[in-house]
């Protein structure tokens, strides 16, 4: 019997690895709290699951609005997307050339959800995202660790990483590249944790909802470089196509995955 | 019905606003002078006459007064960047912006004007941004409305109630990090009727800077929040960045003048006590307000608070404005000029009154412990290497005496520039800059007599500064090496 589940995930394994779209590592699961928690009883639970290594490209992109022409730049529904909307393309099916191997931008919500769903993948929540990349290269939780958020604050500084290669940085614990310095990603749930825009008003809001810029219900007050990624996915809107802001899809584990 | 009804109604309100002209025309003087602010008019109610759009302008300058024109409905728009600029000679950052420049573009209003704000965050930028107008009455001074994502743009609007200088800033999360790259500016909201009229307004607004680096320390910094967590700044400077004030940047006046400063201090920690060297404010409206104080010296101003400031410029004179918290304006950057031509007015300033030298301590100078923030140059350098250096060891340890283009202050500091004591003997300025320089001197035929203190620089670092001092400013070009130094030391 367990030779049988052992196959059956060694399969899936197989399956995912070489699924449509981009590789993906399996990530461990867990508790963390996340950077709006207050005490221990705000731990959340991350279950296992996949995440693609790299963000998606330009290439890969172009190539799902070949197959999907209602995502294609002027066959989109104006509902969906917004008129920056992959605004730099020299036509419906064509990328800038120059742009094919870097993480594709401009895009909305709606057409990332789609560019996943469309090959039986999802995009991660907040919390599996900010839970895989807390890892840095070798601990699965980096956040105490203040050289790693240095260089994460440092790449903030850094303009236009969104013209960079994907899949240059070294890996992190799980295997995922570029979840820090390159673009900002879409999230499932971007905007189920509300930072206001006014960001101050701890007092008057549910602190366990309302992570404040005063940073006073913080678990920890040094990560910084959190806050800017809470303010940032609170300031966008499921049409907006920003050149800062890429996304790359997530897959459940959805068996018992027990190697031993 | 309703109609004779209404135009009764207009009837009592020009009534209610006749008696609350004639109540404030006498107890606007009394409230002056008591400081009493129980009196405050209710412009909330104010019509606006007609529309325009405002200008908006860059530091040092402000736009033009309001004067005496209605209130109005203002159109006025301002774009987010983030963008590496200068912060001191060889060092740069990565400031964010409102409008292009730190601190932001100055906003001129008055009572009762309605403003429509559009705010525009640059597509290429990485983060949301919002702005938070202190002189707005309203929800975080309009930060949630304002809450923008990069590519994007709001517009909102409000109505003006309170006259006064405010600060406005960036609110958004980290809103630290934000106020401490750069994203602050000034909104005057004039009286009725305007400010009085001078002859030159001028718009200056300190911040303190947290990087990497220590002060002087070339490259491009990042950011460095443990610093700005612990309230330990790097650079505390006047408009964003060391030379934003001096040199070719320095203010211009003319003796006679009147002279108006819009003060801000951005912040985001440190309160300012702000002085101009060689005059006294005529006027200090404290915070910004009603309230006006006369003949002050150093005033104080929080962070994220302002002051407008007034004196008349009675001389000429170089006025250098400080924090008078006085290591940060000589060792961290909050220094401006202002530079005041025209006649001198003995009257008022004689100078030329001999001196003898006090010295309590002895007579050797006395040494104080190298802190090490002082630029470390490679051991060999070729000429133009150590004129590179040399510069910027210039800006941080001899700018402050003898001007960014070495033009010294008169009648008391030397200039460097053209001088004939510099170049007839290179073998005393080495002496000077290891001994230091006590005396009466005669340099193109003007007598100086101060005291230069001994520099604790290298041997390197003497040669580089002397290097850049021999090649700049029409001086003859001599080339001073580290062996040459070394030799003058040992003797």
């Amino acid at each position: 019997m367990r030779k049988v589940f052992l196959l059956i995930a060694a399969l899936f394994l197989i399956n995912n690895a070489s699924a449509q779209g981009g590789k993906m590592a399996l990530v461990k699961g867990g508790n963390y709290t996340p950077l709006y928690g207050i005490g221990e009883q705000a731990d959340v639970e991350v279950r296992d699951f996949y995440l693609e290594i790299n963000p998606v490209t330009y290439a890969e992109f172009q190539e799902f609005v070949r197959n999907y022409s209602k995502w294609q730049k002027s066959k989109v529904t104006k509902l969906f997307a917004d008129e920056r909307y992959l605004s730099n393309w020299e036509n419906d099916l064509t990328a800038p050339v120059a742009l094919l191997d870097k993480p594709i931008t401009m895009i909305s919500w709606f057409a990332a959800k789609a560019y996943c769903e469309c090959q039986g993948k999802r995009l991660p929540t907040v919390d599996e995202w900010e839970y895989a990349a807390m890892a840095s290269t070798t601990k699965r939780d980096a956040r105490e660790d203040s050289l790693y958020n240095a260089s994460i604050l440092r790449s903030y500084e850094q303009p236009r990483t969104f013209l960079k290669t994907v899949g240059q940085s070294d890996a992190n614990y799980w295997g995922v590249k570029d979840m820090h310095g390159m673009v900002w990603e879409w999230t499932q749930d971007f905007n189920s944790i509300i930072l206001t825009g006014e960001s101050r008003n701890n007092g008057n809001t549910d602190a366990s909802l309302f992570c404040a810029g005063g940073a006073i219900g913080a678990k920890d007050m040094m990560n910084y470089a959190a806050f800017m990624r809470y303010a940032m996915r609170s300031s966008l809107k499921a049409n907006f196509s920003l050149t800062t802001l890429g996304f790359r899809c997530a897959k459940d584990v959805n068996h018992p995955l027990t190697l031993n | 019905m309703t109609k004779k009804l209404s135009s009764f109604k207009g009837y009592i309100y020009l009534l209610l606003f006749l008696s609350g002209a004639i109540f404030t025309a006498c107890t606007q003087g009394q409230s002056r002078n008591t400081g009493n602010s129980n009196y405050t008019k209710d412009y909330s109610k104010t019509k606006v006459f007609g529309e325009m759009v405002a200008e908006l302008t860059a530091p040092p300058h402000v736009p033009p007064p309001v004067g005496n024109r209605p209130a109005m409905k203002l159109y006025m728009e301002m774009e987010i960047t983030e963008e590496e600029m200068e912060m001191a000679d060889g060092v740069s950052y990565l400031f964010w912006t409102f409008g292009g420049t730190v601190p932001g573009s100055f906003i001129r209003a008055r009572v009762g004007d309605e403003v429509e704000f559009k705010i525009k965050n640059h597509p290429d930028n990485k983060l949301p941004h919002n702005i938070d107008l202190h002189a707005v009455t309203g929800q975080g001074g309009g930060a949630e409305a304002s809450f923008v994502a990069p590519g994007h743009e709001k517009t909102f609007s409000f109505k003006l109630i309170n006259p006064g200088l405010y600060v406005y800033h960036c609110a958004t999360a980290p809103v630290g990090m934000h106020i401490a790259n750069g994203m602050y500016g000034l909104i005057l909201v004039e009286p009725e009727g305007g400010l009085p009229p001078v002859d030159k307004e001028f718009y200056v607004m300190q911040g303190d800077f947290y990087t990497e680096g220590r002060f002087g320390e070339p490259g491009l910094q990042p950011f460095d929040m443990q610093k700005a967590y612990d309230e330990r700044p790097d650079y505390v400077v006047f408009n964003g960045s060391v030379n934003a004030l001096s040199g070719e940047n320095a203010l211009q006046a003319k003796a006679g003048e009147t002279i108006r400063i819009f003060f801000g201090n951005g912040g985001p920690n440190l309160a300012s006590s702000f002085h101009v060297i060689g005059e006294i404010f005529d006027k200090v409206y404290v915070d910004g307000g009603d309230q006006i104080n006369y003949n002050v010296g150093t005033t104080l101003i929080p962070a994220g608070g302002a002051a407008i400031l007034e004196f008349k410029a009675d001389v000429p004179s170089n006025l250098v404005l400080v924090d008078h918290s006085i290591f940060r304006a000589f060792n961290k950057g909050a220094l401006g000029i202002l530079s005041v031509t025209g006649k001198e007015n003995e009257k008022i300033f004689a100078g030329e009154i001999m001196e003898g030298i006090y010295l309590p301590e002895g007579s050797t100078i006395q040494k104080m412990p190298k802190d090490g923030n002082v630029v470390s140059p490679p051991v060999t350098m070729t000429k133009s290497e150590l004129i590179d250096t040399g510069k910027k060891i210039y800006m941080q340890a001899c700018f402050a005496c003898h001007q960014a283009n070495g033009e010294g202050v008169a009648n008391a500091f030397p200039p460097l520039a053209n001088a004939d004591y510099l170049n007839a003997d290179v073998n005393r300025s080495i002496d000077v800059l290891l001994h230091g320089l006590s005396g009466e001197i005669t340099v193109n035929g003007k007598k100086y007599n101060s005291i230069m203190p001994s520099q604790q620089l290298k041997d390197e670092e003497v040669a580089a500064v002397l290097t850049y001092v021999y090649n700049s400013w029409g001086n003859n070009g001599t080339e001073v090496t580290p062996d040459m130094v070394n030799k003058r030391r040992k003797k």
